[in-house]
């Protein structure tokens, strides 16, 4: 709740002050400032303080798990301004309004960690997407940003439908809306029964929640509106908002999954493999770097759905540990992007020559990302594949996995062999000593999650 | 009226809308096709919360509170239906601007 209060406030916060301060380097300052009291706020309510004590119907739940997303979701963002808070700025003419809406993108994050029913699932995610409709078209003059925008708004107002029809549906068949439907009659042969009503209506969430977390066959949008959002705010879109759609997405399918028996496994194991395999291949052909980093975040997030496979408690503490590697990478890697005069492949190239210190902090993101021992990625894609084989059969869905694991590392050493071993001169903008101690200290975080898992996860159970 | 027929009506009004975003190439009105769908949902869910309703009072005469969270629900998806069109009226009125034109067609530069 403490998270759900102050993220709001600061929204109103950053708005105001937009108005009342004329100063607008302050801003970031002052983003930070309120990200960090929202991080203090958020572990108060983890020792059960609250700031305000509301009684909410039941309509949210809190528990460990979300709250510790939270925490994970709020560094990532202060990790994410701190490094390129300067270039939220020079997006455009209204930098206070821009962190504004980064703090509603966070209340409606730490809704979907809480949700205890359809309405406040359907409230967090839109809470979450129309400030994001908004980021996107933030470069006003900017075509690409234009139709990025409104073709994310167009696709994403489209999913609400498809996930509103199926609440709809879902209410008629059970006449509620929990999240928790209690345990189906068994009919003859263990079949679980329930009404057509109810199922069709899990389906039509179900694509929507693919949607959302851009899924395939439903991640179309996805290269698109990450490739034409200023790279700044494409970088916070990939992160922190993906990984709490996955965590929505998890949540809400815990105890559904049940509901649908054999069936739903056929259907995921389908849905991850078909993203994997367009995410993966896809990803290698592409120049761009940034939409490369697009096409690699859809298959990011094949890996991620294996935490719904799983549905276990190892997957539980897998989805945690790949949403912090995964966070902490692709900001870093952003970071460097958004200084590069040039976002292609060849605009890489003798990176290591001119600036060394960028060039290792990228390579230890890409190497998180590829999921390389000793880098924190490599323990998140472990955590997820020894959830499947504890949750007990599909063994070759594992083995897919690592199959494409291996593509991907092609494509992200093409951007470390351009840097290292071929000749260039990359340009990039001005470089401050804060903004290479704040990447070298990121690089530095993948490596000891990835010597020490244990650190994060503790903290979990404490 | 049985609850089907009102199934069936929402139903079309949903398909209507679906074929609408999929096949027009005007961007208001795509965005009309996206409303078109939200109502039919609300048409719906007022349907569901009169049938649970129904289907309550049949068993126990006192329960008359049966079935308001369908229509509550009606409104929460009536204020973000009016948030979203004011972004969306907002980002197609950016784009007239810069390209005199609120045809989707155009939305294919990006694929390069």
């Amino acid at each position: 709740m403490n998270a759900i209060i102050v993220s709001a406030l600061m929204g109103v916060v950053m708005m105001l002050s937009g108005i009342l301060f004329q100063n607008k380097s302050l801003m970031k300052h002052l983003a930070a400032a309120g990200l960090i009291l929202l991080l203090v706020a958020n572990l108060l309510q983890s020792y059960g303080k609250y700031v305000i004590q509301v009684d909410t119907h039941n309509l949210l739940h809190f528990e460990q798990f979300g709250i510790f997303f939270n925490t994970i979701a709020i560094v990532a963002t202060l990790i994410y301004v701190l490094l390129s808070g300067k270039d939220i700025e020079n997006t455009g003419v209204h930098p206070a309004e821009y962190f504004a809406l980064v703090f509603f993108v966070l209340c409606g994050v730490t809704i979907l960690t809480s949700f205890n029913g359809l309405l406040m699932l359907f409230l967090g995610v839109e809470i979450m997407s129309i400030p994001l409709y908004i980021l996107t078209g933030a470069d006003k003059k900017n075509l690409k940003s234009n139709e990025a925008s409104l073709k994310y708004l167009l696709m994403g107002s489209f999913s609400t439908g498809i996930m509103l029809m199926g609440i709809a549906l879902i209410y008629g068949g059970s006449g509620s809306f929990g999240i928790n439907p209690g345990t189906p009659e068994l009919t003859v042969g263990g079949i679980p029964k329930v009404s057509y009503l109810t199922v069709s209506g899990l389906i039509l969430l179900f694509v929507s929640m693919c949607f959302k977390v851009s899924a395939a066959p439903f991640h179309f949008w996805t290269p698109d509106v990450y490739d034409g959002a200023p790279s700044v705010f494409t970088s916070f879109m990939a992160t922190v908002v993906k990984a709490a759609g996955f965590f929505a997405f998890m949540r809400l399918f815990e105890s559904q999954s049940d509901l649908m028996g054999a069936t739903w496994k056929i259907l995921l194991s389908f849905v991850i493999i078909a993203t994997l395999l367009i995410g993966n291949i896809t990803a290698v052909f592409q120049q761009s770097v940034k939409r490369m980093l697009a096409y690699s975040s859809i298959a990011q997030a094949g890996f991620m759905l294996f935490a719904l496979y799983a549905g276990n408690d190892l997957a539980k503490e897998g989805i945690l540990l790949y949403a912090a590697a995964y966070s902490l990478a692709t900001i870093g890697v952003f970071a460097v992007l958004i200084k590069m005069k040039d976002y292609t492949l060849d605009g890489f190239n003798g990176l290591a020559k001119t600036q060394p210190v960028l060039a290792l902090a990228t390579t230890i993101c890409l190497l998180s990302l590829s999921g390389i021992p000793l880098t924190a990625g490599f323990f998140a894609k472990y955590y997820m594949l020894a959830a499947v084989v504890k949750a007990g059969g599909a063994l070759w869905i594992v083995i897919v996995a690592v199959l494409f694991a291996a593509v991907s590392v092609y494509y992200y050493f093409r951007v470390i062999q351009a840097m290292y071993f071929k000749d260039g001169a990359a340009e990039t903008s001005e470089i401050t000593g804060g903004f290479k101690i704040g990447l070298l200290l990121v690089a530095g975080l993948i490596v000891l999650i990835g010597l020490l898992p244990s650190v994060l996860l503790n903290y979990f159970y404490f | 009226m049985p609850i089907q027929y009102y199934i069936y009506l929402s139903l079309v009004l949903f398909s209507i809308g679906i074929i609408g975003v999929l096949t027009r190439r005007n961007a208001i009105i795509v965005f009309m096709c996206i409303e078109l769908m939200l109502n039919s949902v609300n048409l719906l869910l007022v349907a569901f919360s009169k049938m649970h309703l129904a289907f309550a009072m049949a068993n126990d005469k006192l329960a008359t509170t049966v079935g308001t969270d369908g229509q509550l629900f009606v409104f929460f998806i009536m204020v973000v239906a009016a948030a979203e069109v004011s972004v969306g009226l907002a980002i197609i009125v950016m784009l007239y601007r810069n390209t005199h034109s609120v045809d989707i067609n155009f939305l294919n530069r990006l694929k390069n």
